[in-house]
């Protein structure tokens, strides 16, 4: 494949020192922007080389599932694939209800009173009720991950990457500390929250965005990234996915996204080719040049408008085949020349 | 392996034509481009005669603009720009979740219950952050609009959220979630004479009651105890209010359009949407495979790109640019084989469904005039 050189517009960063303190990563992105795609695509590069990386999902939407073509996820840590030298990925499926219940459990012993309480609609009316109440219990689940050491005294995992809430939301969901304000003001809810809000501002932390050089996609990021600094969060890599090639030379895009193609030239240069088209068919190749160049034109002047966040850039080329499992460990090794790790 | 199977063509100019239809609700995933497609839709209704209104939800702010609502002000706006003058009316408004809210209890009490709902410090969540609000206030101001009478066709954006389907559950969801018994149960100590309820209980399901309120606070409970209770009984409750919108949808007048990219993740949400109308009995026009590109040159990717290869191979490569046109003819070329294979499966699984292809804009649209040409795409009258 040939290797994307939009990044030409800007310099590209790559996965920078400070990127490789995080041990956490939140992927988020405008919706249809590929976000579950690269999560996923991340958690293999970061497991590459041996490591042990846990990939969460938090929307309930199995689209881990579907994306590895495995059963759906259930609320329980297993294994996933393996990565490239001895890597392990392993996946959680986080949902609200089930991290309510397990809390319960710890905390009140309920037992069989627990099933009861689903089967009345209780968990659901009480996360209903408390909408921050949601995002306390999963990101309370994140961190005990995130923190979890085995009997060697290592952390059970490297990196935990999660599949997060499109950019309209992600910082609601990580803002712990307005979402308390909905639950109650005592009890160990609080207490385990507060160790939440600590990691999720710390450098283990890098909450990434992941964006299409599309006019709204870029305007979300950029947003995004206001709304996250401004909360205190760190913005981590912009990851701009599906870049394609520009196949014109840079010096013919402008006059080209005008409509000014050199059709007499084109027609002589396929003469060359032996290739002797139609006049249908020489417009119709002038016409998709010409769209051509006015999407290459609105890609730079967005490749541009990104280069404002100065957050560092990760370019990740359009599969044109689609996205199976083998396009997974494509996109990963795409990410681990990039530098991640 | 495209060519074994039949594509019906959603034809949109009947449907906007038709004086029976008077509700076209547009659904999909997010980031397929509902909004625009709704906007296109409404547009293309208006020139043909109809007096449409377009009740969008969350539009790119230039698109709102060029449309004239560069504010939210909740009500249908009638769009005059010059130069634009369509056989119809075309009026848009953009959704303000808050406001309709608002009206809705304002219009079913008497001015001293209405202030002291809109007071409730739990109506302040549920109005501004409640997983399902957006949805449940989005149907309230269909059902406005169709009880004001007022126009021949009513085109609904719905909101962006991750799974179509949302649209038909969150109301649903949450009016459940706030009519249902644990509610009455935890909430309504005069009529179940107080923490008594629990000795009909065991003393486990006590614990469990015990601690959902200690997790969610006594203050919110109470809260939204004294909010239901004033609220059931003035405006009906919300799941009352909840299955009358519901069966809206499902009158005769009403059409779905599913929007999807013709990509795999959002052709899978379109399916189960599609399946879910068809369950509800709820009518499907078609689905609109949004921003394809299909090739405008007749020319085999092979062809051109072994052509592409022979002139770059020539010394000193004398047609840069006819190499870099043959190159990008076969990009997408590659690519529009692509989305009929995945169009094709997605047509094999729902036979019956009309489908119609929109070829992608090279730019974004933000004007009138982008908005006809879309339009004109989605009737296949290009």
């Amino acid at each position: 494949m040939t290797k994307p050189r939009a990044g030409r517009y800007t310099p590209s960063a790559g996965w920078t020192q400070e990127l490789r303190k995080a041990r956490l990563h939140f992927v988020t992105g405008k919706g249809g922007t590929g976000k579950t795609t690269l999560a996923a695509s991340l958690g293999l590069a970061l497991a590459s080389g041996g490591r042990r990386v846990l990939l969460v999902e938090v929307e309930g939407r199995q689209g881990m599932a579907q994306l590895f073509d495995t059963e759906p996820l259930p609320y329980g840590e297993r294994h996933l694939v393996s990565a490239p030298d001895g890597g392990e990925l392993r996946a959680l499926h986080i949902d609200a209800e089930a991290a309510l219940l397990e809390y319960f459990q710890m905390f009140y012993n309920l037992g069989f009173a627990g099933r009861t309480l689903r089967r009345m609609g209780a968990i659901e009316f009480a996360t209903t009720l408390a909408p921050g109440l949601r995002d306390v219990l999963i990101t309370g689940k994140i961190k005990e991950c995130v923190t979890r050491t085995g009997s060697d005294g290592r952390f059970a995992y490297d990196h935990v990457v999660v599949d997060s809430p499109p950019t309209g939301r992600i910082v609601r969901f990580l803002d712990v500390t307005r979402a308390l304000t909905d639950v109650t003001k005592s009890g160990p809810i609080k207490g385990q929250a507060q160790g939440v809000v600590k990691l999720l501002h710390s450098p283990e932390t890098a909450v990434h965005v992941v964006t299409l050089l599309e006019e709204m996609p870029v305007r979300e990021t950029l947003e995004a990234i206001e709304e996250l600094s401004d909360a205190g969060l760190r913005p981590g890599a912009v990851m701009i996915n599906r870049v394609r090639p520009p196949r014109l030379p840079a010096r013919s895009i402008t006059a080209a996204a005008d409509g000014r193609v050199n059709s007499s030239r084109v027609r002589a240069g396929l003469e060359a080719a032996g290739l002797d088209l139609d006049a249908a068919t020489l417009d119709g190749l002038v016409d998709e040049t010409v769209e051509h160049a006015i999407r290459i034109a609105a890609e730079r002047s967005a490749m541009e408008q990104l280069g404002e966040a100065k957050q560092p850039t990760i370019e990740v080329a359009d599969l044109t085949e689609g996205v199976d499992v083998a396009a997974l460990y494509e996109i990963a090794d795409m990410l681990v020349e990039m530098g991640v790790r | 392996m495209a060519a074994d199977v039949k594509l019906t063509r959603l034809e949109l100019d009947k449907l906007i034509e038709n004086p029976k239809t008077k509700v076209i609700v547009c659904c999909g995933s997010g980031g397929v481009g509902k909004t625009t497609t709704a906007a296109a839709l409404a547009l293309r209704a208006a020139e043909h005669g109809r007096r449409t209104v377009v009740l969008t939800i969350d539009p790119a702010r230039r698109l709102a603009q060029s449309l004239g609502l560069d504010e939210l002000d909740n009500f249908p706006k009638r769009i005059s720009v010059e130069g634009f003058e369509p056989a119809g009316e075309l009026w848009a408004m953009m959704l303000d979740m808050r406001r309709t809210f608002d009206d809705m209890i304002i219009a079913h009490s008497d001015p001293e219950r209405a202030d002291e709902l809109l007071a409730s410090p739990f109506y302040q969540t549920i109005s501004t952050s409640f997983s399902g609000t957006q949805e449940y206030m989005a149907m309230e101001k269909l059902g406005q609009l169709v009880a004001e009478g007022e126009w021949d066709l009513i085109i609904v954006d719905t909101p962006p959220s991750r799974s179509a389907l949302d649209f038909l559950d969150a109301p649903k969801r949450l009016s459940s979630a706030l009519d249902g018994r644990i509610i009455k149960m935890l909430t309504s100590p005069a009529r179940a004479g107080g923490w008594g309820v629990r000795k009909a209980f065991t003393a486990g399901l006590a614990m469990a009651t015990k601690a959902v309120s200690t997790v969610i606070g006594g203050q919110l409970l109470t809260d939204a105890s004294a909010f239901m209770q004033a609220f059931n009984s003035t405006a009906g409750g919300f799941k009352e209010r909840a299955t009358k919108t519901a069966e809206l949808l499902r009158s005769p007048g009403t059409s779905f359009v599913v929007v999807a990219a013709p990509e795999p993740d959002a052709l899978r949400e379109a399916s189960y949407f599609v399946e879910r109308l068809s369950d509800e009995s709820m009518p499907l026009a078609g689905l609109v495979a949004n921003r394809t590109h299909p090739t405008l040159a007749n020319l085999p990717a092979t062809k051109a790109l072994a052509a592409a290869e022979a002139l770059e191979r020539q010394e000193g490569n004398g047609s840069p640019l006819a190499a870099a046109v043959l190159r990008l003819h076969a990009d997408r070329a590659a690519l529009d084989q692509r989305e009929q294979r995945l169009l094709a499966r997605f047509t094999r699984a729902h036979p019956g469904v009309p489908v119609v292809g929109v070829p992608a804009l090279p730019s974004d649209v933000h004007d009138l005039d982008g908005l006809r040409i879309i339009g004109e795409r989605l009737a296949s009258a290009e």
